[in-house]
């Protein structure tokens, strides 16, 4: 072994390495405080539709060195969407509309984030990727707010040492776009859903 | 017959919409669950979960006019007693 890779080694080691980028973190987003959701909102004509899922999982990897590099897939179990009226529901999970049982994930798998800005540990910027729904998959752009928390964990779940993500992302889709009753129920069912995702994961540390 | 179902007709009607009103006179369709937001001090963020609980709407509404038609109506296949005469 060269000096020079023997050196660098040994600073990896000890965890000094200088001049060498830090190894992302991996955040889980499958919260055991059932916290984290997703909202969607309709506001058709005739009816207005409000409800929200709680199924979420999924990793992120996050650098607060390097922001910029952000990558993961945050996964939303279809079964998990919720509104207060039963009958709704049934139709929302039904093979006419969701089809969850075909479907049981909604998916956001990240490819890019651009303009980010960081003030303290508060990160800005247009997060781009690749959106799933119903089995149709399109790139979306949706501004995002990441909060790095570190060493919050343990004030969250006594006992876990490390830090939380927290990730705000606010987005319109069209169901028209994913093959969801494309061209019906226009006057009850917007067109356009309004999605706010609100989640926060975890990376435990030794 | 014709008064009891007559009667029932107005108690459907004043049950139905007096529920209605009570619960705060929905305009949605009805709920048999309602969503209790609560916040996550650390992460700042407002989770979500839902409570059983029956909101009566529209629908409810709708339901109970209908049924109070129905029987009103049904009343009036039913002709009126006729009083025994005094001598």
């Amino acid at each position: 072994m060269k000096l020079s890779n023997l050196i660098i080694l040994t600073g990896l080691l000890a965890g000094v390495a200088p001049g060498l980028p830090a190894a992302p973190e991996s955040f889980d987003f499958k919260d055991p405080k059932g916290v984290n959701n997703a909202v969607f909102k309709l506001d058709a004509p005739l009816e207005s539709i409000n409800g929200s899922a709680s199924g979420i999982s999924g990793t992120v990897a996050f650098d607060p060195e390097n922001p910029a590099a952000l990558s993961g897939k945050i996964i939303v179990a279809s079964e998990s969407l919720m509104v207060p009226n039963p009958m709704q529901k049934e139709h929302l999970h039904g093979t006419n509309w969701l089809d969850v049982a075909t479907f049981p994930q909604i998916t956001f798998e990240s490819k890019s984030f651009a303009n980010v800005k960081t003030d303290a540990n508060v990160t800005t910027g247009d997060l781009t990727g690749t959106f799933t729904l119903k089995g149709v998959s399109k790139e979306i752009t949706t501004p995002v707010k990441i909060t790095y928390l570190k060493d919050k964990l343990a004030d969250r779940v006594p006992g876990l040492k490390g830090d939380l993500l927290v990730i705000r992302a606010n987005f319109v889709i069209n169901r028209e776009d994913y093959h969801i009753q494309p061209g019906q129920y226009r006057d009850k069912v917007s067109t356009n859903i309004d999605l706010t995702l609100s989640i926060a994961g975890a990376s435990p540390q030794p | 017959m014709k008064r009891s179902l007559q009667l029932l007709a107005l108690l459907f009607l004043l049950g139905t919409a007096g529920t209605w009103l009570a619960t705060g006179a929905n305009r949605g369709w009805t709920k048999t669950s309602l969503p209790v937001k609560t916040l996550d001090q650390i992460t700042g963020i407002e989770g979500i979960s839902y409570q059983p609980m029956f909101l009566p709407g529209v629908d409810f509404l709708g339901a109970g006019v209908f049924a109070a038609l129905v029987l009103g109506g049904a009343s009036l296949f039913f002709r009126n007693i006729p009083k025994p005469k005094h001598p």
